[in-house]
């Protein structure tokens, strides 16, 4: 009898414990949608017509159910083109990041050569040079070598900016991998290129996750870059700068711009839903290091 | 070892570098040390023929008030952000570190959001939402009875807005950096206070405060660097305007070296020579940040 009702209070006192606790989800509930009320408000604004865009304020249920929007922004707008020069650009561009930055990474980290602490210097060094500062010789020498107004020289500009972070994971991870591991695969007769691809590569598979997350979103929200080098060629806009141009030239069609928008907006966001974990990891590195 | 070994090994060390060699130098390392030759030539960008004409940009660049005023704009807008960053995100990740705190994925990928959407297009969209004449927050304002704000139209309310904006668009990045750090803090350590009678007060103030000391350094110098990459969301915002009251210096190179109809690249290199000396700066003090808070950890241990 007597235990019974020490049981129950018990739990009771955990249950009155934890109230606070919900009531402080509850209210950091309410703050996130306003936080994410942008996104939610684009969202809605994209089925709405152009009629109750102006008249609805902050409502969020459409009145009426207007598709049609995204077939404007698809084809009119050309969102369609876009969101496939951006996907060629990003794509690319992960692969040639990651592949460049493991192999750097990778031999800075495990072998002594002259030269070796000058370029990891020199790395170091240009951490946070920003695209203001090296755009106007990124634009000329594109236009020497031919490569302005072409996804190829987009790619190559933003293949070759900054990262730095990126070969500076793949360094950290590569110097605590213990030596014995190495030389097994040497008795075992692997070289130089056999090491690094079927037992290095495959062990920092997290860092490659986390690289690849990281790079993908970076290059997806490009605009600098994408910006000066489509100036003369409108065909070959990515969807940051093709939203820009939306605006200045169909000013009107605001419904539009917001569906064009969601479909910009909805790859990372689903990426990111999906591979969260590998994102914080790779930005919380950098207090880490 | 033989010879030949240790030479078909350096071979293959710069066959793995080969690719970052080249990638990040033309595009990184080239146009760092260019900008500097670019900054001493009168040159538009379209003839072959460059003129040598010495300091004469960095004189220009120096005797224009609109250089002063982004400058300063620039300056001011980070003193408007960092604070707000860096203190109000560790606020956040304290009470979305704590482990009884119900829903905390769900919070943590909602204040997190904002960081992987496109700057350019929040800038766009941003822009509508808060027009003066159509936008969904003035026609609520006028609902209640105020009248519609001109938010980026107003030149002492625009870069305020822009900075709230900014605020928003990467305080999880911020957030991130704070969890990362207050997970180097043993959880041990607050229950073995706990056993001795520290109040919750008191486990801020001598377990929490000192243990993340070191961080604050790191944090804000990373955030301080963070600010300096701000073209996409103030192009899209407001352009510069109103008057150039939100005109950072990116801005003020872009319009010189890609918006005039005739580009002024050597004034625009010049003024980029000065804004990378300011990025160096700051980053020389990173380093010394760095420095500082590792001697400062290393103290406590």
């Amino acid at each position: 009898m007597t235990a019974q009702v020490v049981v129950r209070t018990d739990r009771q006192r955990r249950l009155l414990h934890r109230l606070p606790w919900w009531i402080a989800a509850l209210f950091l509930v309410g703050i996130a949608v306003v936080w994410i009320f942008p996104f939610l408000w684009m969202l809605s604004a994209s089925l709405k017509d152009n009629m109750e865009m102006f008249t609805g304020g902050l409502k969020l249920w459409p009145d009426k159910f207007v598709w049609d929007n995204y077939t404007r922004a698809w084809n009119d707008a050309h969102f369609g083109r876009y969101l496939i020069n951006t996907v060629v650009v990003t794509v690319i561009t992960v692969v040639i990041v990651t592949v460049r930055c493991a192999t750097a990474g990778y031999v800075l980290a495990r072998y002594r050569f002259r030269g070796s602490k000058l370029f990891l210097g020199v790395l170091v060094a240009t951490l946070f040079v920003p695209t203001g500062y090296t755009i106007i010789p990124v634009v000329k020498i594109s236009m020497q070598l031919h490569l302005i107004d072409s996804l190829t020289g987009l790619i190559l500009a933003l293949s070759g900016g900054a990262y730095v972070s990126a070969i500076l994971l793949y360094y950290g991870y590569f110097r605590q991998i213990p030596r014995e591991l190495e030389e097994a695969a040497i008795v075992d007769g692997a070289g130089f290129v056999r090491i690094f691809f079927s037992v290095m590569l495959p062990l920092a598979m997290p860092v490659t996750a986390t690289v690849a997350v990281l790079t993908f979103i970076t290059t997806w929200n490009a605009f600098f870059l994408p910006l000066v080098f489509t100036f003369s060629r409108a065909d070959l806009r990515t969807v940051s700068v093709g939203m820009q141009a939306f605006v200045g030239e169909t000013a009107t069609d605001w419904a539009g711009m917001a569906a064009a928008g969601v479909i910009s907006i909805v790859p990372v966001v689903v990426l990111f839903i999906f591979l969260q974990r590998y994102f914080v990891e790779g930005i919380s590195g950098a207090v880490k290091s | 070892m033989t010879s030949r070994s240790v030479r078909l090994k350096t071979t293959w060390i710069w066959i793995f570098l080969l690719p970052t060699v080249v990638l990040y130098g033309v595009y990184t390392i080239y146009p760092i040390i260019a900008s500097y030759w670019y900054s001493l030539v009168e040159w538009n960008g379209f003839d072959a023929d460059q003129k040598f004409v010495g300091l004469s940009n960095y004189r220009e660049v120096f005797a224009d008030p609109l250089f002063w005023n982004s400058f300063k704009v620039t300056l001011f807008f980070m003193l408007l952000v960092v604070p707000a960053r860096v203190l109000l995100t560790l606020l956040l990740a304290m009470i979305l570190n704590s482990p009884k705190l119900p829903l905390i994925g769900l919070l943590r990928s909602a204040f997190f959001i904002p960081v992987v959407t496109t700057t350019a297009i929040i800038g766009v969209v941003m822009r509508f939402i808060l027009d003066p004449a159509s936008g969904p927050i003035s026609t609520a304002l006028t609902k209640l009875g105020f009248g519609g704000v001109d938010f980026l139209g107003d030149q002492h309310l625009a870069l305020p807005t822009a900075a709230v904006l900014y605020v928003w668009k990467f305080f999880g990045v911020t957030m991130i950096y704070w969890l990362a750090a207050l997970q180097t803090i043993p959880y041990e350590l607050y229950e073995a206070a706990r056993i001795d009678g520290a109040g919750t007060g008191q486990l801020f103030r001598h377990i929490t405060v000192p243990m993340l000391k070191p961080f604050l350094i790191i944090i804000t110098v990373l955030t301080i660097e963070e600010t300096f990459h701000n073209f996409d969301l103030m192009y899209t915002l407001t352009g510069g305007g109103p008057y150039f009251h939100t005109e950072i210096i990116e801005i003020y190179i872009y319009r010189w070296a890609f918006a005039a109809s005739i580009p002024q690249l050597g004034h625009a290199s010049a003024a980029a020579v000065i804004f990378g000396l300011l990025v160096a700066v700051v980053g020389a003090v990173q380093l010394w940040g760095v420095y500082a808070g590792r001697r400062l950890r290393g103290d406590q241990r």
